[in-house]
């Protein structure tokens, strides 16, 4: 199977399972962050728990590798603080907007038009980015496990009992 | 899908998480690298590919097109296959709405797509900018970051969900003091 076939596949899987768990909706993305809705993120954090234990165990048995995406506090910070005030307007993330869209709800094609002029937008300014704000807080492909020196399988069942606690708050408060 | 409502977001997220692994698993040994979900890359090699048709030159000379490669490839395909998943699933059911100013929208700005599509426009374009910054959107840094127990992705979503709830709270109630 080639990667084009592969990515194809993958992402129709993923479009019904976003689909069915209705967080492609704008009032689920903007009702999470005015805490009133955390169905995105109760699905967003099952996932990781199960992905979490299923991507360690990959990789404790040799199977595949993890690709981590290097730490630089200053961009990931400053970029992720950017995205979220972006994100509460426009209702979506970049995966979602184009599920959302397939659902009908055809105001995201501005959303989608919007990103695809911020992404250009960045391409034209990323040499001053790599010498300035990427340059803040580099250290490379860290990971919790590794910055505590201890093995994934230590930090993951404290991750897991930390985010089902998370859960189990949510469904008290109803939200 | 029938199963009660209060479980739809567990079980189709926790779903997600094994398709997540297999993927992981399945690119592994037949492309011989991991895919790992992902979004916001496309936005760039999309806008890479319509910038292209325009003037090739000056997208073979960006440094940033070059780092990225402007084709189609596994994840741009996956982002497609969002799309054909979600309409194919919203047909399934019948959850499938035409909507062209979305309800909690509606409420604060009025019944008015042009404004809808000026917030949504400008908004992208900030997120977008964003995502790129921090090196990741909630699929890459949210899902994948976290899956590998990454600082990256700790950090980005901080900041995703740290300044969205601020920014939620400024745009969607106004006049109430912060205060819900």
């Amino acid at each position: 199977m080639n990667d084009i076939t592969l990515g194809l596949i993958t992402g129709i899987i993923f479009g019904i399972l976003l689909q069915q768990g209705r967080v492609l909706r704008f009032e689920k993305q903007v009702g999470a962050m005015l805490l009133q809705d955390m169905t995105i993120l109760k699905f967003m954090l099952s996932a990781i728990i199960v992905g979490t234990v299923g991507i360690n165990l990959l990789v404790t048995m040799g199977l595949a590798p993890l690709k981590i995406k290097a730490t630089h506090l200053g961009a990931n910070l400053i970029g992720g603080a950017l995205f979220g005030a972006g994100w509460a307007v426009m209702g979506y993330c970049p995966g979602t907007s184009v599920g959302a869209l397939g659902e009908g709800r055809w105001h995201a094609v501005w959303a989608i038009l919007g990103m695809l002029v911020g992404a250009a937008i960045y391409a034209e300014v990323y040499p001053l980015m790599k010498s300035s704000i990427l340059t803040w807080g580099s250290y490379g492909k860290i990971t919790l496990p590794g910055i505590l020196g201890v093995s994934p399988w230590i930090v993951i069942p404290v991750f897991i009992i930390a985010l089902l606690f998370l859960f189990a708050w949510f469904e008290k408060l109803d939200i | 899908m029938n199963m009660p409502k209060s479980w739809r977001p567990y079980l189709t997220g926790a779903l997600v998480g094994l398709l997540a692994t297999l993927s992981v698993l399945v690119s592994t040994q037949t492309l011989g690298k991991p895919k790992y979900l992902g979004a916001s890359t496309t936005f760039v090699r999309a806008a890479g590919l319509i910038e292209k048709s325009i003037s090739a030159e000056h997208v073979a000379e960006n440094s940033y097109y070059q780092a990225k490669k402007v084709k189609v490839d596994w994840q741009f395909m996956f982002v497609i296959g969002i799309l054909l998943g979600a309409f194919a699933a919203s047909l399934g059911d019948r959850s499938f709405k035409m909507e062209g100013v979305p309800p909690i929208w509606k409420k604060r700005f009025g019944n008015k797509p042009a404004i809808r599509a000026a917030g949504a426009f400008l908004g992208g374009i900030v997120a977008m900018f964003g995502a790129r910054l921090a090196g990741g959107c909630p699929s890459g840094h949210g899902l994948s970051g976290l899956m590998q127990l990454s600082i990256s992705g700790f950090l980005a979503m901080a900041g995703f969900f740290g300044v969205g709830i601020l920014a939620a709270r400024l745009v969607y109630r106004p006049g109430k003091g912060g205060k819900s």
